[in-house]
Order: structure tokens, then sequence, then C-alpha cells
């Protein structure tokens, strides 16, 4: 949180200012008690009712300078709270980008979100709220006993046994239930899954005849929220009673010493008054603090999660190599031994792959789900680092590439069908912004979409809701296989991305790819054995290591797992497939 | 609502009793401290008998005080938690016996807000909302009372002075609207953003998008900073304002009541008690108007969660309903037609007859109809015409406990409760021992990856499996039912997420399990159904053809069609 906090420079004069007039504001209130004691010592003991008006008028000054104070001290609270988060929002976001996949495989994206938004409002009302208050209350508490010493010493001595005992009751109580309520929100969250399970799993629930028994969980976990909700009520619930005897007893106590202070001549009847009422204030803003220093944990804790982000740096480091100079005949990737495991986990998912690629090839990627084939071509984006072995791209370390020019080599189909909010052409441009119409309209014809985006009414200029949930699961795998196109990578991966497709569709679609001019180097990762194998060299990949490579015939002779799966696409003797 | 309430009417009761006591008590103290402070007028002019008196008086009614409000807060903790229990619960049972039509129509995010966050509004927002009305209609009551008793002049200044405070908090209040609701828009657009990039921050990262996704977020970054400043401004006013026209009221109530304590009209002890009341006097109406707002709220979610558990449940099982104890595996599907919506006719005089340990395989496109089938035999839905008779008896003539019994499920989304792995397969027979367990898992595949999780088969997996991968959790939803196999068999899409070879061992495993049993396999691979002894072809809701692979493929109709596509290239 503290390293946060240095955004608040920018804010520095807000930041003091704030806090400064909002003291103000409560030392005018401070005055108010005296006031009051003159009028009644002075106005209405001399019956003097010019002093009378004269007070009153003071008093109304206090209270016009007071709001005065108060609502700069808000303005410049408000401009601090709300410029600090917007700096921190946009400079946590830039982070966010610099991070590669391990940290946001670590982070997760729920996690992310959070972050950037429920997180952030959470810290921005915490400041303002310490900005405002956090001086505020104290000031008022001990100000008041302050005063009360200035009235009279003697009797002001209650405070001094008050504002303790006052402290323990509110701030034990509060320090009691902060993890009482950690618990209640636990067990709810159980209830919540509880319920969520029982929706989402009705079908199987039911045809297992589970009803009854889904019930009696259902009835126990309630049971365990209600206990805790009751306890942590049954705490909270004695604040507000212990307070209010607490502080009337200091009212007593404070009458009785007062009494004999009146007697002796010490102090006035009117300074009696003045006593009683800074002990009222005092309570007001005890629990006033006490709900400020909830919230200020809360920021704390959301403040700290925050920190978290901006303190994991990205664990790649890119090199300058923008174009290199390659000779056609060199191949343009190699893989050699490469091993890769993602962090944390104890086994090696790729070991020991070694494998050459030529420019303009076409490689089939197959193998069993867990098989690594995704985590291949990661690698060959270098969206991770192998974790041994060494991947040379065009004869250079893929390491030495600077990062803007590795993507723009690079054109990926994700597994995971996304677009994005915007128009067609919006998602298309994604690559390069000021890409020519033909090139859209190329990416299209290529990707087996223009067809459809033709047939919308509005064409290139539809737009994509959410998640794309306009368009079918085909047709959003090629627009996704479109925006990749655009560009002219060098290298195209697509991961799985003909699933939703037809055959014949898929089948055109390859044609399609194997006629571009310039021809890239396509990756295909495919389950089908169809897609694969009129590739220029499949790699067979079984438990994270290499199988076989080689062609279709060559493996099919060759290579124990290929055949294994592609007779259990097309069994043998299954008609003819020619 | 008031059926839940009823429940705990002592409580109530109760409770109201503790408020009026509590606020009768606290209003009630100011004018003992204005008594005290009149016994004590000055140097050698003190009534220590008097004062001790009062102050004793004070003491003992501040302990009452005291403790009524706490058994009041007690008694409503007990109401408030005790009538969410009970009407979580309810809704809970109600969702058991909801039919399917309302379970697949409403969106369960839906529902589950309406249990869980909806009754939870309701609790903080009606049943605390109105004690808090409670004590603050009663507050201000007992002040004007109060008041009036001591000096009606003075009292009639107050009521003239307070609504001005309460028309400054609204003036605010209606002024601040605007932004907050352009606030929420801006933000609603920047959460929006955030979901959808950070929420795909690989991909954005893929295509160098970062820079591009900066600026449209440092773009809305900068309009709702704009609009937030205004809005948070803007609407701490409230605070500084009100209490400022406090003071006024203050102030004016201290001249208007030390002039006339002058006149002798007044005692400065009886000052001393105004000056307190006009001091606490505005907060209820503050509360108040907060109060309602959140009232008004609570109210809208009452009555989504009692339109939850008024919901219609399904059609109740008739008295002589008969129990399937040993069916014999025959299903004749008779002139069946059904649809989702009435406007829409899906199926239409569908009939089927299939017989003891007959293999039924459904294919056709997306759509067609293949899930409604097994919704129908697993009568999740009526039929809306016709009958399915099962062994004989009419579906609807049947409970539905020993009908689903007699079908073993695999669908083709995976659903695993949160629980061990263990509870989850146990699930249809809960007495199995342990060799049965591993049995069932090694005959489906399953064993190899279990044993080795951490925990093997105890390893608690979280509610919808996980990090679990898709084809595992397949493999375990396969386990359960080999587990309890029963007499009739329902596959849909049951291998979908398993890589071909294994699905070729489990096909395997299925075979063995499928001897002598009806099973009903619904799968887009047709490789896997091939051997199937009846395959019904749908489109459209209509089973279109049928017959077995050898004669649909001479038919050279919609599943040679089907077929052949596999193998374009």
């Amino acid at each position: 949180m503290r390293k946060l906090l240095t955004y608040l420079k920018d804010y520095r004069k807000e930041s003091i200012l704030a806090p400064l007039f909002k003291m103000l504001e409560a030392s005018f209130e401070l005055f108010i008690p005296l006031v009051v004691a003159s009028i009644i010592d002075k106005g209405i003991g001399g019956s003097d009712k010019a002093y009378i008006y004269r007070m009153g008028l003071v008093m109304i000054l206090l209270g016009v300078i007071g709001l005065a104070c108060s609502v700069t001290a808000q303005y410049f609270s408000a401009k601090a709270a709300v410029g600090f988060t917007a700096k921190v929002k946009s400079e946590l976001y830039r982070h966010i980008q610099s991070l590669s996949y391990t940290e946001l495989d670590q982070l997760g994206t729920s996690a992310l979100i959070t972050r950037m938004t429920s997180d952030m409002n959470q810290v921005q009302t915490g400041i303002n709220l310490t900005l405002r208050l956090l001086l505020r209350s104290p000031f008022v508490v001990f100000g008041a006993m302050i005063m009360a010493f200035t009235v009279n010493a003697k009797a002001a001595f209650v405070f001094v046994v008050i504002i303790p005992l006052l402290c323990v009751v509110v701030f034990g109580i509060m320090l009691f239930n902060i993890p009482m309520y950690r618990k209640v929100q636990g067990r709810l969250d159980r209830v919540l899954e509880l319920t969520r399970e029982n929706l989402t799993g009705a079908r199987v629930l039911r045809a297992f005849n589970k009803q009854n028994d889904e019930i009696g969980r259902y009835r126990e976990s309630t049971e365990e929220l209600n206990k805790v909700q009751m306890l942590a009520g049954r705490v909270s619930g004695l604040m507000n009673p212990v307070t209010y005897v607490i502080i009337n007893g200091g009212i007593i106590a404070l009458i009785w010493s007062g009494a004999i202070q009146v007697d002796q001549g010490s102090i006035s009847q009117g300074q009696l008054t003045a006593l009683v009422n800074y002990m009222s204030q005092i309570l007001v803003e005890l629990i006033k603090m006490a709900n400020l220093i909830i919230s200020i944990t809360k920021a704390v804790a959301c403040g700290n999660r925050i920190q978290a982000v901006f303190d994991l740096k990205s664990s790649m480091e890119y090199g300058t190599l923008r174009n290199p100079h390659t000779d056609q005949t060199s191949p343009i990737l190699t893989f050699q031994n490469v091993g890769f495991r993602y962090p944390g986990a104890s086994e090696e998912l790729l070991s020991d792959l070694s494998f050459t690629v030529n420019d303009g090839e076409m490689v089939g990627i197959i193998g069993g789900t867990g098989a690594g084939k995704t985590a291949l071509v990661d690698l060959v984006a270098r969206f991770y680092d192998a974790t041994r072995g060494e991947i040379r791209l065009m004869g250079h370390d893929i390491r030495d590439y600077e990062e803007k020019s590795l993507r723009q080599m690079i054109g990926i189909v994700p597994q995971n069908v996304m677009l994005f909010q915007g128009t067609i052409e919006d998602n298309l441009r994604w690559r390069k912004k000021d890409a020519a119409s033909e090139e859209i309209d190329r990416a299209l014809e290529i990707s087996q979409a223009k067809e459809f985006v033709q047939r919308r009414p509005k064409g290139l200029q539809t737009w994509i809701r959410q998640g794309g949930k306009n368009f079918s699961g085909g047709q959003k795998q090629r627009l996704t296989i479109a925006r990749a196109i655009v560009g002219n990578p060098k290298i195209l991966i697509l991961d799985d991305s003909a699933s939703a497709l037809d055959f014949a569709t898929d089948a055109k679609l390859r044609m399609a790819l194997r006629g571009m001019k310039p021809a890239p180097t396509v990756f295909l990762v495919s389950q089908r054995a169809s897609s694969v194998r009129y590739a220029n060299k499949i790699i067979v990949l079984d438990d994270g290591a290499v199988a076989g490579i080689g062609t279709h015939n060559e493996l099919l002779k060759s290579c124990p797992v290929y055949q294994e799966i592609y007779y259990s696409q097309f069994p043998k003797g299954g008609g003819d497939h020619r | 609502m008031l059926q839940y309430i009823r429940h705990y009417h002592v409580f109530l009761i109760l409770s109201v009793l503790c408020a009026a006591i509590f606020v009768a008590l606290t209003l009630y103290n100011p004018i003992l401290i204005g008594n005290a402070v009149d016994q004590i007028i000055g140097k050698g002019k003190v009534d220590y008998a008097a004062v001790s008196l009062i102050l004793v008086k004070m003491a003992v009614l501040t302990v009452i005080a005291g403790a009524a409000e706490w058994l009041m807060n007690i008694c409503n903790n007990k109401i408030s938690y005790n009538v969410i229990r009970d009407m979580r619960r309810d809704a809970f049972e109600r969702l058991q016996i909801l039919p399917f039509p309302y379970i697949d129509s409403h969106p369960h995010g839906e529902i589950v807000s309406r249990v869980i966050a909806d009754v939870d509004q309701l609790s903080e927002g009606l049943l605390m909302g109105f004690t808090q009305l409670f004590t603050g209609v009663l507050t201000i009551v007992g002040t004007l009372l109060f008041m009036f008793s001591i000096n009606p002049a003075i009292t009639i200044l107050v009521v003239v002075l307070t609504p001005v405070s309460l028309m400054a908090a609204a003036f605010i209040a209606s002024r601040t609207y605007s932004m907050f609701q352009k606030q929420s828009k801006i933000r609603g657009e920047q959460t929006a953003l955030i979901e959808e990039m950070l929420g795909n921050q690989k991909i954005v990262k893929a295509f160098a998008y970062e820079k591009e996704s900066q600026k449209r977020f440092d773009e809305i970054n900068d309009r709702l900073t704009d609009c937030s400043l205004k809005a948070t401004f803007f609407s701490s006013l409230t605070n500084p304002t009100t209490r400022f026209v406090n003071a006024l009221v203050y102030a004016a109530v201290g001249i208007f009541g030390a002039v006339s304590a002058i006149r002798g009209r007044i005692s400065v002890g009886r000052l001393v008690s105004f000056l307190s009341y006009a001091n606490q006097y505005t907060k209820p109406f503050n509360e108040i108007s907060g109060v309602i707002t959140e009232l008004q709220n609570s109210l809208a979610c009452a009555d989504r969660i009692l339109e939850l558990i008024r919901e219609t449940p399904e059609v109740p099982e008739k008295e002589d309903a008969a129990v399937l104890t040993e069916p014999d595996g025959s299903v004749c599907i008779d002139h069946v037609s059904f649809s989702y919506n009435p406007q829409q006719q899906l199926m239409e005089d569908v009939n089927l007859n299939v017989s003891r340990g007959q293999r039924v395989a459904i294919v056709g496109p997306t759509g067609c109809g293949k899930s409604t089938l097994i919704n129908l035999l697993m009568r999740f839905y009526d039929v809306r015409d016709g009958a399915i008779r099962v062994s004989g008896y009419d579906v609807r003539d049947l409970t539905r406990k020993s009908l689903r019994c007699a079908y073993g499920m695999v669908l083709q989304e995976t659903w695993l409760k949160s629980g061990t792995i263990r509870e989850n397969i146990i699930m249809g027979k809960p007495q199995a021992t342990e060799e049965e367990i591993i049995e069932a898992a090694k005959a489906s595949h399953a064993h190899s990856f279990i044993r080795r999780l951490p925990e093997g088969y105890d390893t608690v997996i979280s509610e919808d499996g996980g990090n679990l991968s898709q084809g595992q959790k397949q493999l375990l939803c396969i386990t359960r039912v080999m587990l309890c196999l029963p007499p009739m068999l329902i596959l849909d899409e049951a291998t979908s997420s398993i890589d071909t070879r294994t699905e070729q061992k489990v096909q395997n495993a299925f075979a063995v399990m499928m001897k002598g049993r009806t099973s009903f396999i619904v799968a887009h691979r047709l490789s896997t159904i091939q051997e199937a002894d009846v395959i019904l072809v749908m489109k459209n809701g209509q089973i279109i053809e049928q017959g077995n692979h050898e004669s649909l493929m001479q038919k050279n109709g919609f599943y040679t069609r089907l077929y052949n596509s596999q193998f374009v290239n």
C-alpha cells in the first residue's frame, strides 16, 4: 500500500489542505459549548439581551466559517481521491499490458478484473474518507477533552477515564467483528455455491434422485450461516447500548463533580453545561472513527492487493532484433532439445522436442488431450520461454527479437474463439490498424468468411456483440482466422481453429491457406486426422514427447500413436474414404 | 412476507416494546440533565440531595434503556436472520420441484441472485429498516411532545426551521442524482472494457494491441475522472449543509431560549434540555429518508423472492403412481408431439419402438431435437400429445424417482458437485464399496488420473470440476454411471471431450456395459455409432430416416451425406 501512496504526490497540496480544513471546521465546532456557556452565565445571569444577540451572531458566524472550511475540505479530498485513483488505474492497466503469459496465468483473469474495478473503488472511498475524517475525529475527541480541561481540570478528569473506556469498547467490538464478518461471508459463499450448483446440475441431481440429500445439505449450511450471523449480531448489538451507558455514566460523574465545583465557586452553571456538551460530542465522533477504521482496513487490504500486481514484473525480456536478413534456404524455425514446464509444475509438459520447419511449410500437430499441442505453439509464438533447449527463428535465438516485431511476424488464431465488441472491420484491424481494404477482403476470402459477412446487411460494419454472441461458433472461428491473416504474418498458427467448421469448409480453408502468396509457414493444431493429413510435416505428440514426425503416409507406416489416432477416426475398412 | 415473520411474533412484539421503552428513556434523559443543572445554580446554591436523587434516577434509567436497546437488537437479529434462513430454505426446496421449463428459461445467475442478494437486501432493508423507521418516528414524535411540554413557542420555532435542513438535503440529492447516473454509466463502460480486454489479455498480447487498448482505457478513464470528481464533491456537500442548517437552528433556539430565560419563562436547565433536543431532532429525519428508499428497494426484492417461492411446481405425481421395480427395458414412443413454446412446433407425431437390449443411436444437425428426446425420456419435460411408455407404463403414471432410477445418464455438459471425487462417483449408489468404486473407475479409464491426484479419490473438487480438464470431468461422469449400472442408458455426447484414442477405449467399456441394456446414444462422431441396432436420423424435430448403418447407407439419403461429409477433402 505504501508504494501505491506515492501516486498521491501529484496531489500533495490537496492531501494536506483537506484534513487541515477539516480540523479547522472541527475546532469551530468545539467553540460552540463555550459560547453557550457564556450565554448562560453572562447573558441570562446578567440579564443582558444585547450580549445574547451578539453571542447568537457569533454562533451563526462560526457555523458559516465551519461550512466554508468543510466545503473546501470536501473539494480537496474529492479531487485527491478521484485523481489518485484515476492515475493508479491507468498505471495498473499499463502495467498489466507489460506482463507476460506466465504472470497472467499466475494472477488469473478474474483477479485482475477485481483489482481494476471493485478494489480501486474501495481504495478511492478509503482515501476520500481518510482525508476527511482521520484527523477530524481524534481531533474532536481530544479537543473536547482539552477544552474540558481549560474549563475545569478537576471536573475534566472524568474525560480521562471515559475516553479510554469508550475506545476499548468500540475498538474491541470492532476487532472482534472483522474476522466474524469474514466468517459470515465464507458461510454465505457456501450457501451461494449450493444454490448455483443445484441449478446447473438440476438434471443430474434429479436423474439420481438426490433432491432430499441436497435439501439436507442446504439446511445444514443455512443453519451454519445463521449461527455465525447470530453470534456476530449479538456482539455488535452490544456497541450502542454499552457506549450509551458509559457516556451517561460519564455525564452523571461530571454533573456530580461539577456540582461540587460550582458549590465551591470554581466554575459557573454555564461552564458545567459546556462540560456536559463536550461529553456528548465525543461519542458520535468515536463511532465515526470506528467505522472509518473499518473502511480504512478494507481499503488498505485492497491497496495491498493492487500493490501486489504492481510488484509482479514481467519475467520475459525481449531483444532488439527487428528484421534479420535470411536466405530462403535456411529453416525458418528450429527446436533444439526443447523442454518446457509451467512455472510451479513439477513435471515437464514438453520434453526433448527437436525439429526444423522450412519457410512456407504447413506443419500439422496432432495428439490426444493434454499431449502438449497448445504448449508447443505457445513456445513458437514465444508466449512462454522454453525451460531448456533452444528455439531459433530465422537463424536467431527467438529471445533476441524485439516484442513488437515478433508479434507482427506471427499471426495466431487461439483455441478460445474471442471477438471483441465493435464492428467486424474493427476486429479485423487488430493486427494492423491501417490495413488496406483489399487486404481485409483477401483475409475474409481465405478464411471462408466473405460470404456470410456479405450476407449481413451492414457487411463489414456489422456490430459484434460482446463475446461475439450474434455469430455462430463456426462464423466466429472464421473471423478469428481472418483477423490473424490481416497484416501478412510470416508464421500463422491455427490452434484447433477449425473444430466448429464442417468438414467441407475445413477443407476449403486449408486449400485457401496453401494458396496464399507470399506463403506463410502454417502451424495447424488439430484433433482431426483429416485436417492434418495433407500437411508437409506432421508432428505427433504423445504425453509431451514427439511420437513421430513425417508425412501422413510415413507416419501411417511407422508411428503407432498416429495409427491409433487415425484408425479411431477412420475405422479400417469403414467404407471408402478416398 | 408476513407468514415468515409470524413464526417470530413473540420477538416482534418484544422488539417493539423494547424500542418504545428505549426511545422514551433516551428522550427523558436531557430533561433529567436539565433538572440537575437547575439544582446547581452557583456558589453555595447547590441542592446536593436533589442532585443526587436525579443522578440516581438517571443511572437507573440509563441501565434500563441500555438493556432495552440490547434486547431490541437481539430480537431484531433473531427475526431477520431466521426469516432469511427460512426463506432461503423454502426457495431452495421449491427449486427442487420446479419444472425444467422454468429452470431452463431463467438465467441461473438471476435465480441465484434472488436467493442470495435479494434475501440479504430484504433482511437489511425491510427488517432493519422497519425498526429504524419505527424508532425514528417514535423519536421525532417523542421529541416534539417533550419540547411542547417545556416550551411551545420555541418548539414552533424548531418545527418551522427543520424543513430547511430537509430541503437542503433533498436539493443536493436531486442535483447529484444525474451526476451519479452519468458516473455509473461511464463506470459501466469502463468495467465492460476492463472485462473484455483484461479478460482476454492473452489475445491482446498476441496481437500487440497493448497500446491501442491503453488508449481506449485512458480515454474512458479521463471522462470518468471528470464526472466522478463532480459527483463525489457535490454529494459530499449534504453533510456540511445539513450540519450548517442544524447549527442555525441551534443558534436560534439558543438566542430565543436565552431571551425567554431572562424573562423567566424557562429555566436554564430547561434551556439545556432544549438545546440538546434541537441538536438531535433532525437526525431521525435524515435517517428516515434513507430508510424509505431502502424499504422500497426491499419490497421489490421481496416480490422477486416470493415470486420464486410461489412459482408453480412440476405436475404432482398421481396418487396411485406405480413404482417401476423391474423395468424390462422396452421403450415405446407413441405419437408424441412436443414443443418448448406453443408458437413453434418442434416434434410432431414421433413414433418409435425399442425393445430390451437394443442400442439406439440418434444423429442429426444441431437443433434437430436430439436433446429434446432425452428431456422427454427422462421426463424432464412432459409430452404435449401422445405418450412415452416404459415397460408398458405411461411415464406419467410412474413415480419420477423410479423412472429416473431406471436410467443411467451421461450428458455432454459435465456436471460435478463440489465435494470429493468419491462423493461424485457414488451419487447413484451411496453404499458402494471401495472395490466397486475402483472397478468402475478402471472401466471408465478414470482410475489412472484419479490416482495421480493429490488426495486420490478423496481429492476435493470445487464447484464444477475446478482444475480438472473437460475430458477428465467427462470420465468421472461416466464412472458415476458405470458404478450403478441401471437397466437403461442415455449417453448424450458422452465422450465428446475425450481424445479419440481414449474414447475408443471408453467405447469398448460401454459396449460391455450395454450388453442386455437398452441404450440411447447421441453422438456427432459417426464412427462411434456404426454398430448401433437402430440409428435415428433427426432433422427439425422429426425422425427422417431410421435403420442400421448398412441399410441407411444403401438408402443414399441424408445419413449417407452426413457420413460422407466426414471424409471430404
